[in-house]
């Protein structure tokens, strides 16, 4: 290949307090390739990224961007040299039209003559030109939030060519789409490739990777572990790499006979809200894993909601025990034996500024009530004891939540719940954003609970998870319920039923 | 040492202790305490006699600052609490067995409690507009601003009510153990909150609402019922407030009583180093806060700053204080100290 090498990184290192989230690390990115950087939680993605755009120095290490080195003090420093970021979370404001969004901050002025007055119909033009590059035609002059996901994305990428880029990362862009709009994100990237741009990709979606990636780089423990071209690298191979060792096959459940002898912990009649949920029956048992699978908007996080107490149902009817109950607020639902990991781990999930400890006693300490507190010691014990028996990567239990990976916030709150001892546990999209082995863990944690008695009700819009872990496929679709399979199902059974006409 | 230095109170200790350094410095009797009449006077004493109402209204204030949210209406709350004692304390002359006596409308316990009553109504008045109809705090709490403004306005019929039954005063000059009965309010506060925080869940809860309140929900915790609670005791605490500060000056001032004082008490919680955006907060801190303020007013006096520049005075030493307290001015600050120094050395 005689691509021109774009950004060369020599030696990166660097720590945050005494641990080293990157050593030595070297990292080719080149002109017209699609780059794809691979690694579990904590493997140092985030922090190389960071380095690359200079939200954190390195410590040690050289960074040349054309050959000439370079170290830029900030985000808009490097978006200055071309290094242009897209972030996980969507980095812009729903409160701004999308032309706004697209030049917040470098908005066109009109000449001396004008006054310097902003150029409103340059800007929307050169919005229209900007999006129309990216195949998306839309009303430039709404607000951001009048948008999907998927077009907010855009936009974001949109804002990242407006500035004369030479380098585009996108830090998990996917996280929040579905297949289709994964499809046409990818048209678009492979597009700006083939315009000679260089473009970094962080995923965890082995799949998605492997579609549109042209060369892999995957670090593990904050080192390298080596550079593939996509080839060379078949997915084991890759798993392999990230993990350090070969992965056993995927642990599937195969004791539902078992399970289906348990006596029925929660029920739902036609529970619904208007606008977000049509009436949906459910049923949940003792020792049950119980998926929900569907699309993106299909109406599993608004069932989740309602089954929790985060949002009133205005129709049907609930029974939790055999007794009737209605819940108001989550409060009420774990009073009831009722746990829920959202979806939004970032939003709904972890209290930033707490410590690990404090995180995890949180949910019990609210059902103990104010006046029954935790001590210290049974807090540190606690914690202490689901720190290890989730296998929880922190410095220590002081540490606050905020400082650690994806994966292990996730497995923290998990652990909240866990601490509570619920009967009954919600999970919506407890993998997302999770390193391979993590999720494995998670997996099979889940599965050795339901063993001991829990009912598990599983959202997740990886099907292949769903089908593998379910007892029981509940599907969704348009925020109904279109129907139920059984445990083994192929997940080609469980997208027929989406795609059947009702 | 290490620790010390980074403790979260070090730098409202510092300035504390820099204020009352220039006013040794300034007034070398600063320090002398006196025992008359069984009591301790001077101007440290002088100086926690007037900060405990400010670290009252403070120590509720921290807590509302701590759900995020924010308190404006305190010093009408101040007014509205002072005006309702005064009105049911009085102090009517009558002869009683041949003597002159200034006696109570109601009994005094039943007029305190109606002004604790009245403020801590307020204070549920504040929480069910923010934590149950969602209005952003800054402006629900705008509302009893200026309502409560007038309120203690039309109770004291825009006059200043004298109140002249002796024992009341009390509250605000009295002594025990030859310190100002005040003080021992404000700490007996401090003592029962410290008590809730580091004992009950509370202080956990109340983080977790200022930092997260949608995780805290999901939680269980009961966010709203929190949140209310909060300015409940915030009203209250302004209600203690204004019973030390119209007993101190015997009478209540519906126009001025607490004029002003949600914005000390705002810069008091700031002070001592609890963030406005929520989360962490320092009980300690706001206290010392309070006194950061009340020694700086004393010192502006003491040292005969011309009244007409005293604000100007006061703001500048505030915005130092600000400053000094930014971990990002002082590494700004370490960089151009040393930056030159080093460059010297190598040359």
């Amino acid at each position: 290949m005689t691509a021109e090498l774009v950004l060369e990184a020599r030696g990166l290192t660097r720590r945050f307090t005494g641990v080293l989230a990157l050593s030595g690390v070297d990292f080719r990115l080149f002109a017209g390739e699609v780059h794809a950087l691979m690694g579990q939680n904590g493997a140092g993605k985030s922090t190389l990224i960071k380095v690359l755009t200079g939200v954190h120095p390195p410590d040690a290490g050289e960074l040349r961007l054309g050959g000439e080195p370079i170290q830029p003090g900030s985000p808009a420093a490097a978006q200055r040299l071309g290094i242009s970021t897209v972030y996980q979370e969507v980095n812009l404001c729903p409160n701004l039209t999308v032309a706004e969004n697209i030049f917040a901050g470098r908005y066109p002025r009109k000449s001396a003559a004008g006054l310097w007055r902003i150029d409103w119909a340059r800007m929307q033009r050169d919005a229209r030109a900007l999006l129309a590059r990216l195949n998306l035609s839309i009303d430039v002059t709404r607000l951001l939030s009048s948008y999907p996901v998927a077009v907010q994305q855009m936009v974001a990428i949109a804002r990242a060519l407006s500035v004369e880029a030479k380098v585009l990362i996108l830090d998990e862009p996917t996280s929040s789409l579905d297949e289709q709009e994964v499809e046409r994100l990818f048209t678009v990237l492979r597009q700006l490739r083939d315009e000679g741009m260089a473009i970094l990709f962080v995923t965890h979606f082995l799949e998605q990777m492997y579609a549109v990636s042209d060369r892999i780089t995957v670090l593990r423990n904050g080192e390298r572990v080596g550079e593939y071209l996509k080839a060379e690298l078949p997915p084991a191979a890759l798993i392999t790499a990230m993990v350090g060792r070969a992965l056993s096959a995927a642990a599937g459940r195969n004791d539902s006979a078992a399970a289906a002898a348990g006596e029925t912990l929660l029920e739902a009649r036609g529970i619904g809200r208007r606008g977000q949920l049509n009436p949906v029956d459910l049923a949940l048992r003792r020792g049950e894993v119980v998926g929900v699978g569907g699309l993106l908007g299909s109406g599993r996080t608004e069932l989740a909601r309602l089954l929790f107490g985060l949002d009133r149902a205005d129709s049907g009817e609930l029974r939790v025990g055999g007794e009737h109950l209605r819940f108001d607020n989550p409060a009420q639902a774990i009073r009831h034996g009722l746990a829920m990991c959202p979806e939004e781990r970032k939003f709904d999930g972890i209290v930033a500024e707490l410590s690990v400890r404090e995180n995890i006693a949180l949910a019990l300490q609210a059902r103990m009530g104010i006046f029954n507190c935790l001590s210290e010691a049974r807090q540190k014990e606690l914690a202490d004891r689901f720190v290890q028996a989730l296998g929880i990567k922190t410095a220590d239990i002081d540490t606050p939540i905020a400082l650690l990976s994806g994966g292990n916030q996730q497995k923290v709150v998990l652990a909240r719940w866990l601490a509570t001892a619920p009967k009954l546990l919600i999970l919506d999209e407890p993998t997302r954003g999770i390193d391979v082995a993590a999720k494995q863990e998670i997996m099979n944690q889940i599965l050795s609970l339901a063993r001991d008695g829990l009912g598990v009700l599983f959202i997740s819009s990886e099907m292949d998870e769903v089908v593998r872990v379910a007892d029981r496929i509940v599907v969704m679709r348009d925020r109904s319920k279109v129907g139920e399979l059984p445990g083994n199902s192929s997940e080609q059974a469980v997208y027929h039923l989406i795609a059947a006409e009702a | 040492m290490q620790r010390l230095l980074r403790h979260r109170l070090l730098w409202p200790f510092v300035t504390l202790a820099l204020l009352l350094a220039v006013n040794a410095v300034f007034n070398p009797g600063f320090w002398q305490l006196q025992w008359r009449d069984g009591h301790l006077y001077g101007s440290v004493i002088d100086i926690l006699n007037r900060a405990a109402p400010l670290a009252l209204v403070a120590l509720g204030m921290t807590l509302v600052i701590a759900t995020r949210g924010i308190d404006i209406s305190v010093g009408a709350v101040v007014a509205i609490a002072a005006a309702v004692a005064a009105l049911m304390i009085g102090g009517e002359l009558v002869v009683k067995d041949g003597v002159q006596t200034h006696v109570s409308r109601f009994p005094m316990g039943v007029a305190i409690a109606a002004a604790l009553v009245v403020a801590a109504l307020c204070g549920l008045w504040n929480g069910l507009l923010v934590a149950k109809v969602g209005m952003q705090p800054i402006i629900a709490t705008l509302i009893l601003m200026v309502a409560g403004r007038g309120i203690a306005q039309l109770l004291t019929g825009g006059q200043i009510i004298t109140v002249y039954y002796a024992p009341f005063f009390f509250l605000g000059n009295g002594f025990l153990l030859g310190l100002p009965f005040a003080v021992f309010i404000a700490a007996a506060v401090w003592g029962v909150l410290h008590w809730l925080m580091t004992r009950t869940a509370l202080g956990l809860f109340i983080q977790a609402i200022g930092i997260n309140p949608a995780a805290a929900r999901l939680a269980g915790l009961q966010e709203r019922l929190i949140t209310v609670c909060v300015y409940v005791f915030c009203g209250f605490a302004a209600g203690v407030a204004g019973l030390v500060i119209s007993s101190n000056v015997k009478s209540a001032d519906g126009n001025n009583a607490g004029m002003l004082m949600e914005l000390d008490a705002i810069l008091a919680v700031t002070l001592g180093g609890t963030l406005l955006t929520g989360g962490r907060f320092s009980l300690a801190g706001s206290v010392l806060g309070a006194l950061i303020i009340q020694t700086l007013t004393s010192t502006i006096y003491s040292i005969g700053v011309p009244p007409e520049i005293n604000m100007v005075v006061k703001a500048a030493v505030v915005f130092v204080v600000m400053l000094m307290q930014s971990a990002e001015f002082r590494a700004a600050l370490r960089g151009w100290v040393v930056r030159p120094a080093a460059a010297g050395g190598a040359r």
